[in-house]
């Protein structure tokens, strides 16, 4: 199977969002490239910008990978996503509000119930509770891959707390370091102001009584998390303090920090702390991130909490599976941006299918996750096939399948020159008076040849997103 | 307005580029000795134990007096929190958790400074290299000083850092003083022999002092003008009252800003009124060693107010 290139496809020739920079690229010194790729890792290091990796106590930091190819999208290519991902969150909101509200959706038998009754996902604590402005999801990270010209699909929706949006943001302000010229020959849309909206969303959802400009404060784990550079940055590009559970307390029936001058009220929290830490008297009762009795405040409507507690059941593995049926039963209308196509095994029909189609897809337990349990039929021997069939038969509910996607690749810039690699997107998505999207987003890499392995804890980079101005 | 954890972390971090610094500055000191009076130099390397405070965890590690051990456990030892990598780090931690409250220059030179120790320090040092690797902590903490000094706003972020800097500071010197205060003592004779002379320029070189004593009081070495130097002189940056005068002014500036006047700010007060309110022959009068052990527990003190005033924990 060969993959879209989304340069330099195999029959068409050059696409036309890469034409500027090709014409730019045929003119530079192979040796300067690499030479501004060692620079690009110097201004990376210098900066600081790293991940934590756990367990590995010497290396407890690394850069992730940065290839100074850029991967463009055309502006007609970006408003036909930004309408699929719109129509997406307004979905997710839709879903999560009635979820935790009449759950007209289960009524209509369009979600099984059980699926919501027992996943972990779902919090009771949230029955009946409308956040401030009625947002859930606030700060959305939808994952999009593309496979041919004009097939987009959605693979994941991260409705919980998004990471990356720093990379984003970083990655562009290092190709402007590197390339000044570039930005001056191509009119790329720019993406700095991304701290700006996210502020002015989290403003617009502040709780009701709130009279002037909420204060917000963007609540992280602590130091050693390996997404803080990403929380420091975020804080300190809107403006706001970086707060840690130690620092919070509920104060007069409001969450509120211990500062220089005494204990002053929080508004809005931007938390990148998961549901199960933030409130030890709800949830884990050993928890040090959290704030005792935070969720008190949050039901008297005293704090708005970003994004709310319990989104998690809105990208949730099973869950994800029923996105064309949630976003046409809430927004009346078929999906802009598929889902990759997904065949439940507890579905006769589609267990059939799946059954017959064994050496083509890949099978994925319901509760799985990183691999475990699962059959890449194209990579399988007949054995391996004919036993997974076997248990597929006796717990067909345990099991999805999904086709072995192709995705499409980007060339990176390696010793030998440009040599494409698979990518992924994620673009940022901000819900609250209205949605906002900044035009970019962050771009995932396969650095290995042949590899669909995008994720930066297994040898993944980033690169640049432009979207054209065109 | 400033979290307390935050004001508590730029507190500490400059404390630990401070502490860094004066790590490289007592070795350096103490080179100078083992250099030239090498007879001496196991005792040497002891005060210079003592006044690094670690005398106790050297003794639990190595028993050999030696140049290369002491240098070792003071530079590059992770299990010496106070060693020169070891402090580098903490103050680096610190910067990090501090990061939104500080310029991008300045945590570049913190991060900066933490890679090159790490890379300078992750082998053993081959003594024939130790005085570059000491001129190379020391530039790397003034890089650090200078963008600090040349980018950061005058607010409360930079008054609590300096809190830090001043505290660490009087701290060192009154500890380099306290160790050594016997040599300071009057003896019988006024003129000091040839190895008090030694011990004399090797407290001056420790608080980098040795060129510019001689450039305030004459040529030649004497006790009460080297106490004076490091305890009285106000224009001599490394000394406890020079120290004082900023503890007090920044204090005051944090004071002004949240418009109370703070118990530090009169512990700090007081203690710099004092010094500027004695002479040297008082203080010889009531004992080099009791003012300097009362001045150390009074210092403390203060860093333990600062704590409290400010919603440190």
């Amino acid at each position: 199977m060969v993959a879209f290139d989304e340069m330099l496809p195999a029959e068409a020739g050059l696409r036309r969002p890469y034409e500027a920079y090709d014409g730019w690229l045929k003119n530079q010194d192979p040796a300067r490239l690499t030479e501004k790729m060692r620079d690009a890792e110097r201004v990376f290091r210098k900066t600081g910008i790293t991940f934590a990796v756990y367990g590995e106590q010497e290396a407890s930091e690394r850069l992730i990978p940065f290839d100074i190819v850029p991967r463009i999208i055309s502006g007609n290519e970006w408003r036909r996503l930004t309408q699929g991902i719109e129509q997406r969150v307004q979905a997710l909101n839709a879903f999560l509000d009635d979820i935790y509200h009449r759950q007209e959706i289960l009524r209509a038998g369009r979600v099984p119930r059980e699926l919501i009754a027992t996943n972990e996902a779902f919090l009771p604590e949230m029955i009946g509770v409308r956040p401030p402005a009625g947002v859930y999801t606030h700060i959305i990270g939808v994952d999009i891959v593309r496979i041919a010209e004009n097939e987009f699909y959605v693979l994941e929706d991260n409705a919980r707390t998004p990471s990356g949006v720093s990379y984003m943001l970083e990655n562009r302000e290092t190709m402007l370091q590197l390339f000044p010229e570039l930005f001056q020959r191509i009119k790329v849309h720019p993406v700095e102001n991304y701290p700006q909206l996210l502020r002015q969303s989290l403003a617009a959802v502040k709780p009701n009584g709130v009279n002037g400009a909420p204060t917000i404060a963007v609540l992280t784990p602590g130091s050693f998390n390996s997404a803080y550079f990403e929380h420091a940055f975020l804080a300190d590009q809107m403006g706001v303090q970086l707060v840690e559970g130690q620092d919070l307390r509920v104060v007069d029936g409001h969450v509120a920090m211990r500062t220089t001058e005494g204990y002053k009220q929080i508004d809005v929290l931007y938390r990148r702390v998961d549901d199960a830490y933030l409130d030890p008297l709800t949830f884990k009762p050993d928890s040090a991130l959290g704030v005792p009795g935070i969720m008190d405040v949050y039901r008297a409507g005293n704090i708005t909490i970003a994004n709310a507690p319990g989104t998690g059941i809105a990208d949730d593995k099973a869950i994800y599976s029923y996105m064309p049926e949630i976003i046409e039963f809430y927004t009346g209308r078929k999906p802009i941006l598929g889902n990759i196509p997904t065949w439940r095994c507890s579905e006769a029909n589609s267990l059939k299918y799946v059954q017959e189609h064994l050496a083509e897809l890949v099978v994925k337990e319901v509760h799985g996750s990183g691999g475990y349990g699962m059959l890449v039929g194209p990579a399988a021997t007949r054995k391996e096939r004919e036993e997974f069939s076997k248990k597929l038969a006796a717990r067909p509910s345990n099991y999805i399948a999904q086709p072995t996607l192709s995705l499409s690749t980007c060339p990176i810039l390696t010793e030998k020159g440009l040599a494409p690699r698979h990518v992924d997107l994620r673009p940022f998505v901000l819900v609250s008076d209205r949605i906002r999207i900044v035009p970019g987003g962050l771009t995932r890499v396969a650095l290995k040849e042949g590899s669909l392995v995008v994720n930066s804890s297994q040898g993944g980079g980033t690169k640049d997103t432009w979207v054209l101005d065109d | 307005m400033l979290l307390g954890r935050t004001a508590n972390g730029l507190y500490w971090m400059n404390r630990y580029i401070e502490r860094t610094e004066n790590m490289a500055r007592l070795i350096d000191a103490g080179l100078r000795i083992a250099l030239t009076r090498s007879q001496d130099a196991s005792e040497e390397w002891k005060s210079v134990l003592l006044s690094a405070g670690a005398a106790s965890s050297f003794a639990g590690k190595h028993s050999d007096y030696t140049a290369e051990n002491v240098a070792d456990f003071l530079l590059r030892d992770m299990s010496n929190p106070s060693s020169a990598v070891a402090a580098m780090e903490t103050a680096r931690n610190n910067a990090r958790m501090v990061r939104t409250a500080l310029t991008r220059e300045t945590w570049e030179s913190i991060n900066e400074a933490w890679m090159a120790l790490k890379r300078m320090l992750a082998s053993p040092i081959d003594q024939r290299e130790l005085p570059g690797v000491l001129d190379a902590i020391k530039r790397e903490t003034a890089l650090i000083r200078g963008s600090f000094y040349g980018t950061m706003l005058r607010n409360e972020i930079f008054d609590f850092a300096q809190l830090g800097t001043y505290m660490e500071r009087a701290d060192n010197t009154a500890r380099i003083l306290d160790v050594k205060y016997y040599v300071l003592l009057p003896s019988v004779s006024w003129v000091g022999s040839s190895l008090d002379n030694y011990q004399w320029e090797s407290i001056l070189r420790s608080v980098a002092a040795h060129r510019s004593y001689r450039w305030v009081y004459e040529a030649e070495y004497k006790p009460t003008n080297i106490a004076e130097y490091l305890i009285l002189n106000a224009r001599m940056p490394r000394s406890l009252s020079f120290s004082y005068r900023f503890l007090a002014e920044h204090l005051k500036f944090l004071g002004e800003d949240y418009g109370a006047r703070h118990p530090a700010q009169e512990i700090a007060e007081r203690i710099y009124a004092r010094l500027r309110g004695t002479e040297i022959k008082d203080i010889f009068e009531t004992g080099l060693h009791e003012f300097l052990a009362d001045f150390i527990r009074d210092n403390n003190r203060l860093g333990d107010q600062v704590a409290q005033d400010f919603g440190f924990y």
